[in-house]
């Protein structure tokens, strides 16, 4: 009984519901933003890619290893402290935003391009045998191939880049972990830490099934 | 220019700066041997678990799985080492974020053996059967080393996420690499430290992240 009133305590439950309920809309958006920058400028990257120019290659290929290898919170405590010492000052969203989607860049810039090479080379052959341009048969045929191949390991970084907007707590953006940090240090209950780890479960759970749906679906394609 | 090298790349804070950053240093490799390894061995039982013809132990490890991977790892650990204490456990930094990240760790290796052990044809384990192997001999013997062979890149990958992960253990102020950093940075009113621990993670991250690139074009080639 003393567990249900420490994790489960319904008058902080109904008291800190609202903000909490506030607090998911944060995140969210910013979750969407993230997904949207990252996958789109991801498929940019990897196509800009194919084009082949040597120096432009050098600079996204290091660019997705940095953004792979560096813990994201060290990106974020960069831009976050360092950035207003040269005048520019971010808000916490704003580095959330920047960072996450930077990092999902670089992860979906690396599976379209894995993708892309896996297109084998008899059918960029075909392309333009047929009369295609270069950039056609890239965006009619290689692309479209390259893009259902990367689907499931696409869906899983997005999963793991979008339960990264936590680390907004660290920074102060008002997602749903420091809400609930807060809640709990003012409230005196550990109530409030339960509720955030259920409203990511709501969140994250129907995607996390979703996902192996969707894996399931296009395991067996070339 | 010169605000940017000096906010970013001062080379007496970061000098300054070395011996605190290589005593977190320490820290967090100690962290990394201790939570991959067990990360490894429980992301193996549960695989196995999730594998398994008795019905509860598959859909348990299921559960499990589902569930922490729908967490982010930071509610875990909030929740781990400032919520429990309310049920009367209280744990050390060094604790807590071993337990948080073993929850979240084991569900994602879990998820990798599991596709692992599905990649090895049905013939090798009935062959094995056959030739009067016990069914842990079998797997021990004929299906686990083939299906570690199979999944041996995305394994790779995911030590490297386990590696960045340590460094969220910062907001619980254990002092691996990623706290001394920003103690540094707060004490010099700098973020060169934080720079500095940015360059530390990437000597130890850029060559695993290349080498998971070339695997990835090894399999596309082949």
């Amino acid at each position: 009984m003393r567990f249900f009133e420490t994790f489960f305590n319904l008058s902080v439950i109904e008291k800190y519901l609202p903000d909490l309920i506030a607090a998911m809309g944060v995140t969210l958006y910013l979750a969407v933003a993230t997904i949207l920058t990252g996958v789109l400028c991801g498929a940019a990257l990897a196509c800009l890619r194919a084009a082949g120019n040597r120096y432009v290659n050098f600079i996204i290929i290091m660019f997705a290893d940095m953004m792979r290898a560096l813990p994201p919170l060290v990106l974020i405590l960069i831009l976050f402290f360092g950035m207003p010492s040269l005048g520019i000052n971010l808000s916490g969203e704003m580095v959330i935003y920047l960072v996450l989607s930077c990092v999902l860049m670089a992860f979906a810039e690396e599976i379209f391009w894995g993708g892309l090479t896996s297109v084998t080379a008899g059918q960029w052959e075909a392309g333009r045998a047929t009369g295609l341009s270069k950039a056609q048969t890239l965006f009619y045929i290689a692309f479209p191939q390259a893009f259902r191949m990367g689907i499931p390991p696409l869906v899983n970084r997005v999963l793991a880049t979008t339960k990264l907007t936590a680390l907004g707590s660290v920074i102060g953006v008002k997602e749903i972990l420091s809400v609930s940090s807060s809640a709990q240090s003012f409230s005196g209950s550990a109530t409030p830490l339960t509720m955030a780890a259920l409203a990511y479960m709501i969140i994250f759970i129907p995607a996390v099934i979703a996902s192996h749906q969707i894996e399931r679906r296009f395991r067996y394609t070339r | 220019m010169e605000a940017f090298l000096d906010t970013f790349f001062n080379i007496d804070i970061m000098l300054q700066a070395l011996p605190l950053l290589l005593k977190g240093a320490v820290v967090t490799l100690k962290l990394c041997a201790v939570v991959i390894v067990l990360g490894l061995c429980g992301g193996l039982m549960l695989a196995l678990g999730a594998l398994s013809p008795r019905r509860w132990l598959r859909w348990s490890s299921i559960v499990y799985i589902d569930l922490f991977r729908a967490v982010p790892p930071l509610v875990l650990l909030v929740f781990v080492y400032s919520g429990l204490p309310f049920a009367g456990i209280r744990l050390s930094p060094f604790v807590a974020v071993v337990i948080a990240f073993f929850l979240n760790n084991s569900a994602y290796f879990a998820e990798v053996f599991r596709a692992g052990i599905t990649s090895v044809p049905k013939g090798q384990s009935e062959a094995a059967r056959a030739t009067g192997l016990s069914p842990v001999q079998c797997m021990g013997y004929i299906v686990l080393p083939q299906a570690v062979r199979n999944v041996l890149p995305d394994l790779l990958s995911n030590t490297v996420e386990v590696v960045k992960l340590t460094s969220l253990a910062s907001v619980v102020s254990l002092s691996e690499l990623l706290y001394s950093a920003n103690m540094a940075r707060s004490v010099t009113y700098n973020s060169s430290p934080l720079v500095m621990a940015a360059i530390l993670y990437l000597a130890v991250l850029w060559p695993l992240v290349r080498v998971i690139s070339r695997y990835q074009r090894g399999l596309a080639v082949n």
